[in-house]
C-alpha cells in the first residue's frame, strides 16, 4: 500500500490545468504543421498559419491558447494499491481546478442550474471526473479542458447491428459534415463503437486523449479510422470551414464489446486546440 | 490584401463587402454572447433602452479569459454563432450592422442580413491569443454579474476577420466547401 497525499493531487491538477491551456502538445503541433503542408486552399493555409502563430504566442505563458479554457475533464487511473490520505479525493480535484483556473488567468466557464438560472460557479468547478481502478501503486491524472463549441458537436446513435461497418462510417462522416465550421476545424474526431449508451460516449472522449494520428493498435480498427479520415477530408469543409482539404487532423476510434442486440456509437469532436496534459504520481 | 474598415459601419461600406473578403476592423466594437443577448432581448421586450446604441455597430460573440495585470484583455477568440441566431433578427432591427463569431448561421439570419443590410464575419476560432493583440482597450459596460459573458466595449486596431455572409446572399462557407469538395 502506497500513500498519496491530497495536497499533491491538488497541486498537480492545478499545474496541469495551466499547462494544458498554454502549451499545445507536440503531437498536435506536428499534425497542424503537416496539415499546413497538405492544405491547398489559400484561405486554409492562411488560417493554419495563424493557428500556428497563436500556439507560439500562447507558449509565452501570458495568454491561453483559446479564451474557452473549457470545462475540465479529469481522467484518473488509480492503482488499487494506492491509499489516498490527507483529505477527500473529489475535493482535492475541485481545489486543483479552482487554483489552476485562478492562478492561470483561465476563464471560468461552468454554470450550475443548467436549464434555468445558469449561475456561473465562478471557479470552473466542478470538473467531470472519470476514475478507472487498475493494478499497481500509482495514480495517473490526465486533465483535459474541453471547449463548449466542439463539445456541442457530439452525436450518439443506437445502431441496429445490421447497419454494420458501412453504416457507422457513413454516419461519422455525416456528423463531421453537419458540424461544418462550428467545432473549429481542423478537428480530431473521437469515435466510440460498442458498449452501452454511457460507455460508448466515454470511449469516444477517451479516444481524443491518444496522440494525434496514432492509429488504434487493432489493424481492423486502424483501417476503419483511415477510411473515415479520408472520407471526412473529401467533404471540403477545410480549416475553419472556409474550404480546403484538411477538415480533420485524425479520426480516433475506440471499441468495446456490446449486447447481441446493440451497436451503440458516439462521436465527440475536438477542436484543433486539442489540450490535455497528464502526470503520474 | 485585407480591406480596412472602420466602425461605425455605413451602408456604403457594407455594399462593398463580399463573402470571402478578408477585412481588418479598426474602431469600437461591442462584445456580447449568450446571456447578454438574452438580457438585451428581454430589455427590448420590456420596452427598455439597451445598454448600447446598436446603430451602425458591430457585436462580437466572445467571452474573454481574464486579463493579466497590464493587459486590456485575456485571450479573445470568437464563440460559435448559431446560438445567437434566435436573438439576431431583433438586434438587426435595431440598426446593428455587423456580427462577428464563427460557424454557420441559420436561414433566418441570412435573410435578415439582406433585409437590414448587415454582414456576418468570422474570426479564427482558437486563434484567441493572436486576436488579443488587436484589442487595445476593453471595458465592461453592462451585466457585470455575468463575468465572462458581460457586455463589453472594445477599441480594436486591425482586428482580423473574414466576411461569411454578405448582403447579396453570399456564404463563404458554402462557396469554399463547394470548391474543395471531392465526390466519393
Amino acid at each position: 500500500m502506497r500513500e498519496i497525499n491530497c495536497q499533491e493531487i491538488t497541486d498537480t491538477v492545478a499545474r496541469l490545468c495551466i499547462e494544458a491551456n498554454y502549451y499545445l502538445g507536440e503531437d498536435v503541433l506536428d499534425a497542424l504543421r503537416n496539415a499546413r503542408e497538405k492544405e491547398v486552399s489559400p484561405v486554409g493555409q492562411a488560417v493554419l498559419d495563424q493557428i500556428l502563430q497563436n500556439v507560439e504566442i500562447a507558449a509565452q505563458g501570458e495568454l491561453p491558447l483559446c479564451q474557452d479554457t473549457g470545462l475540465t475533464v479529469v481522467f484518473l487511473e488509480l492503482g488499487q494499491d494506492v491509499h489516498i490520505v490527507g483529505g477527500d479525493l473529489n475535493e482535492a480535484l475541485n481545489e486543483g481546478v479552482r487554483q489552476g483556473y485562478q492562478e492561470g488567468y483561465l476563464r471560468k466557464s461552468v454554470v450550475d442550474k443548467p436549464f434555468s438560472a445558469r449561475v456561473n460557479t465562478r471557479d470552473n468547478t466542478p470538473p467531470v471526473i472519470h476514475t478507472e481502478v487498475i493494478p499497481g501503486d500509482k495514480l495517473k491524472i490526465t486533465v483535459c479542458p474541453k471547449g463548449g463549441g466542439s463539445e456541442n458537436m457530439s452525436y450518439l446513435k443506437m445502431f441496429s447491428p445490421a447497419a454494420g461497418k458501412q453504416g457507422i462510417i457513413d454516419w461519422v462522416v455525416e456528423c463531421v459534415d453537419r458540424s461544418g465550421a462550428n467545432p473549429c476545424p481542423p478537428v480530431i474526431v473521437g469515435v466510440g463503437i460498442g458498449g452501452t449508451i454511457d460507455q460508448t460516449a466515454l470511449i469516444a472522449k477517451k479516444a481524443l486523449l491518444r496522440a494525434v494520428g496514432q492509429p488504434n493498435p487493432d489493424p481492423e480498427v486502424a483501417e476503419l479510422e483511415a477510411e473515415m479520415l479520408e472520407r471526412a477530408n473529401k467533404l471540403g469543409i477545410g480549416p475553419q470551414g472556409f474550404g480546403g482539404r484538411v477538415t480533420a487532423l485524425a479520426v480516433h476510434v475506440e471499441t468495446f464489446p456490446c449486447h447481441i442486440a446493440s451497436m451503440p456509437a458516439a462521436v465527440n469532436i475536438q477542436c484543433h486546440s486539442a489540450r490535455h496534459k497528464e502526470a503520474v504520481l | 490584401m485585407p480591406k480596412k474598415i472602420t466602425t461605425p459601419l455605413t451602408d456604403d461600406v457594407i455594399e462593398q463587402l463580399h463573402a470571402g473578403d478578408a477585412v481588418q476592423i479598426t474602431g469600437t466594437i461591442y462584445v456580447g454572447r449568450d446571456s447578454a443577448h438574452k438580457r438585451m432581448i428581454a430589455a427590448l421586450d420590456a420596452g427598455e433602452a439597451l445598454p448600447l446604441d446598436p446603430k451602425g455597430q458591430i457585436i462580437y460573440y466572445m467571452g474573454p479569459s481574464p486579463a493579466r495585470p497590464g493587459r486590456p484583455i485575456g485571450s479573445a477568440g470568437p464563440t460559435t454563432s448559431y446560438r445567437m441566431d434566435p436573438y439576431t433578427t431583433r438586434m438587426l432591427e435595431q440598426g446593428l450592422k455587423g456580427l462577428i463569431g464563427k460557424g454557420n448561421r441559420g436561414p433566418e439570419v441570412r435573410e435578415a442580413l439582406k433585409k437590414y443590410k448587415a454582414v456576418y464575419l468570422a474570426a479564427i476560432g482558437g486563434a484567441a491569443a493572436l486576436i488579443a493583440d488587436s484589442i487595445k482597450e476593453a471595458e465592461v459596460i453592462a451585466y457585470e454579474d455575468l463575468g465572462a459573458e458581460a457586455l463589453r466595449k472594445l477599441r480594436v486596431e486591425d482586428f482580423p476577420a473574414i466576411v461569411v455572409n454578405d448582403i447579396y446572399g453570399g456564404d463563404a462557407y458554402e462557396e469554399g466547401k463547394a470548391k474543395y469538395h471531392v465526390e466519393g
